[in-house]
């Protein structure tokens, strides 16, 4: 097993067990569960059945179980099953290992090629779910590594990236992406991940209109979908994190595009880069320029709902998600008005 | 309490049969089946039928049974051929719903044992189902069709009965000594299939649960639908690894078409809804049973491990599990005659 280095006191301890699902925050909040099954429900049940303590220190005659018939309902918890494990793949396929192997390739492109800068670090929490917002770029996005890249190292949290299905269904490919911590962004994850695992869950609201827009149109943000992101974190409650990213769009930036070849091929689309014209087709997929990357985190939003409530109104959803969208939206344009050069920042 | 077990001729209805016997609370058992009772019964009155059930309404009214555990619905294709596996799914749940809701029936409950295989397993699934999700896509073999139709019909049933407990169970892989699925076949080869460059993440539940759970639900109230699946999840590889077998892949693409003419030379024995859960595996959120006071003697990977030894035992001492055959007369003989006196058996 990779154990990472310890962190230093306050910091939340990077590697969960990797056999308890149960969330490292606080699992008693005086909610009501969503539906009628969530595994804070569970919890709370279980926790209540747990059988008074014996204190028969006192001078108290302390009355025999009522029910001395060996009770078949309650079998003895099950084993701890941490030492038959032969890997360290956790519910949502992130490997430790592979992420710790990942992490160290990476480094020097995040410390070197792309010399990422972060401001505002501290307003990531340290422990409890929250969902990062950021916006999205490239045409093979260098966002999201950096910012798992990011996060992890300094803060010593792990990040689940969520991203499109068709990942899932490539061979190799989708599984070392799972691996790495990446998740299919479908709202059930986001929740459990949020609301009973209690971690950093992030995600890119423009999804592919964002990775697929031409470079003339760098830095204006697209409509951040119908606000699902926003609706996902009242129902978790948790608070929402934005993040504005400058960098990716010039890393990877796409000079033309053929919806028709996209439709074809059944690709969501399929860009001609400035990198394919300088190394080439194929070195082009993965040549990044190395642009400057400065990444600005923003305060918190807390929307004060109710979580697991039975829906959420419209209004209020898309209203903030509008509203986070122009905070990013500002946040890009004052980074871009002191960025003196794309390569140097 | 007096309880109809359907399947007593499969090892699920005859072992919780023999459970059901040791329990004082239960007053009488019938086991009904077309083929023979699997494993030695005490005070089980033993019903051949046909698969379908006809005679189940004259049979539920003459013995006045209050409760019904149908443990008799095929979830492994590779048992039977198609149209009978539609009889015994369908076709038999059907006739054994109409006995139960018909003009006076006794019946106040009803305990069914299905399979997760209704949720499918593709792409564009969350990685936990929680009850009452939708499918993602339409259901591609017959077998989780016709347990898609099962459970409309259980749902249904308990609409139209409402004085009738109805408990749906939605299991997971099952791991076991006594028991060949897909999986532990797969795993009793000298090399265990997979598809190339997919590892997917599987639950599995230990039988010794199977049986727990259906004897919780029988002898508790607990009315609904609930998955069960023992905690924690596990890749397919490290499931190979433990067993410490090798793998071979199977294609990523025209898998099936690869699959088959291994099948019908009896290479491999992989049901088309194996090579999916190969693929996208498939996760269920377990923590509903548990709120109703279930407790798992094993999670997902101590079943495996269980699994595994129960398999190095035989590799060396061969089969353990002594036959028994059912004896008519003889069972007749301790059950009826004068000559038996009722406290000596």
């Amino acid at each position: 097993m990779n154990e990472p280095p310890e962190p230093a006191a306050p910091v939340v301890p990077f590697r969960r067990d990797a056999d308890s699902p149960g969330p490292s925050g606080p699992s008693d909040l005086p909610d009501a569960p969503r539906g009628e099954a969530t595994t804070s429900a569970a919890r709370r049940p279980a926790r209540l059945a747990d059988p008074p303590r014996d204190l028969s220190t006192a001078l108290v005659r302390v009355a025999p179980p009522t029910n001395p018939e060996p009770d078949l309902d309650q079998p003895p918890p099950p084993p701890d099953d941490s030492a038959l494990r032969l890997g360290d793949v956790d519910a949502w396929g992130r490997s430790e290992h592979i992420r710790e192997i990942a992490r160290t390739l990476y480094d020097p492109l995040y410390r070197r090629w792309f010399r990422a800068e972060w401001e505002g670090l501290e307003h990531i929490p340290r422990e409890g779910g929250a969902l990062l917002v950021a916006n999205h770029a490239g045409a093979i996005p260098s966002d999201a590594p950096v910012i798992m890249h990011g996060i992890e190292t300094e803060l010593r949290r792990p990040v689940y990236g969520l991203a499109e299905f068709l990942l899932r269904s490539l061979p190799y490919v989708g599984t070392l992406w799972s691996r790495a911590g990446g998740v299919a962004a479908h709202p059930e994850n986001a929740y459990r991940l949020l609301r009973d695992d209690q971690q950093l869950a992030l995600v890119f609201p423009e999804g592919t209109k964002g990775t697929s827009k031409h470079y003339r149109d760098r830095y204006k943000l697209h409509r951040f979908g119908r606000g699902g992101f926003v609706e996902i974190a009242m129902r978790s409650g948790v608070p929402v994190v934005p993040i504005a990213v400058v960098g990716a769009e010039e890393s990877m930036p796409i000079v033309w595009k053929s919806a028709r070849l996209a439709r074809m091929l059944g690709m969501p689309y399929v860009p001609v880069t400035a990198n394919m014209i300088a190394l080439g087709p194929v070195l082009g997929l993965v040549g990044y320029f190395p642009a400057k990357f400065k990444l600005r985190v923003l305060p918190p939003v807390h929307f004060g709902t109710e979580a697991n409530a039975e829906r959420y109104s419209r209004s209020r959803v898309m209203e903030e998600s509008e509203l986070i969208r122009e905070q990013i939206q500002d946040a890009l344009y004052d980074m871009l008005r002191t960025r003196r050069s794309v390569w140097f920042g | 309490m007096r309880v109809l077990v359907t399947g007593i001729g499969t090892f699920w209805g005859s072992r919780v049969a023999q459970e059901l016997e040791s329990r004082p609370d239960v007053e009488m058992v019938v086991g009904l089946g077309a083929e023979e009772p699997v494993l030695p019964l005490e005070r089980t009155e033993y019903v051949r039928s046909d698969s379908s059930y006809s005679i189940l309404q004259r049979l539920v009214h003459a013995t006045q049974v209050d409760t019904i555990l149908h443990t008799h619905l095929i979830v492994d294709s590779t048992q039977m051929s198609g149209r009978s596996l539609h009889e015994i799914n369908v076709i038999g749940t059907m006739n054994l719903l109409a006995a139960a809701g018909s003009l006076n029936s006794p019946v106040t409950k009803l305990v069914v044992k299905s399979s997760t295989l209704v949720y499918g397993a593709n792409r564009t699934d969350p990685y936990f189902f929680r009850e009452g999700a939708e499918r993602t896509g339409p259901p591609r073999t017959r077998v989780e069709r016709s347990l898609v139709e099962v459970g409309s019909y259980v749902r249904d049933f308990a609409a139209d009965n409402p004085h009738v407990l109805v408990t749906e169970l939605l299991f997971t892989n099952v791991m076991g000594d006594h028991m060949a699925t897909p999986f532990s076949k797969a795993l009793r080869m000298r090399m265990v299939p997979e598809i190339l460059g997919f590892d997917p993440l599987l639950q599995f539940t230990h039988e010794d649960d199977v049986t727990g759970a259906l004897i919780y639900s029988t002898v508790r109230d607990a009315p609904g639908a609930f998955n069960v699946a023992g905690d924690g999840t596990i890749t397919w590889s490290e499931v190979a690894r433990m067993a410490r077998k090798r793998r071979f892949p199977l294609p990523p693409v025209l898998t099936g078409v690869v699959a088959e003419p291994l099948r019908m030379l009896g290479w491999v024995d992989l049901p088309e809804e194996m090579l999916d859960l190969l693929r996208y595996g498939r996760g269920v959120d377990n923590s509903r049973f548990k709120a109703t006071g279930f407790r798992y003697r094993f999670t997902t990977v101590s079943a495996v491990d269980d699994f595994l030894r129960g398999m190095r035992l035989e590799a060396t001492i061969g089969e353990r599990q002594p036959s028994y055959r059912y004896e008519q007369d003889v069972e007749s003989f301790f059950r009826h005659s004068p000559a038996v006196l009722p406290d000596r058996q």
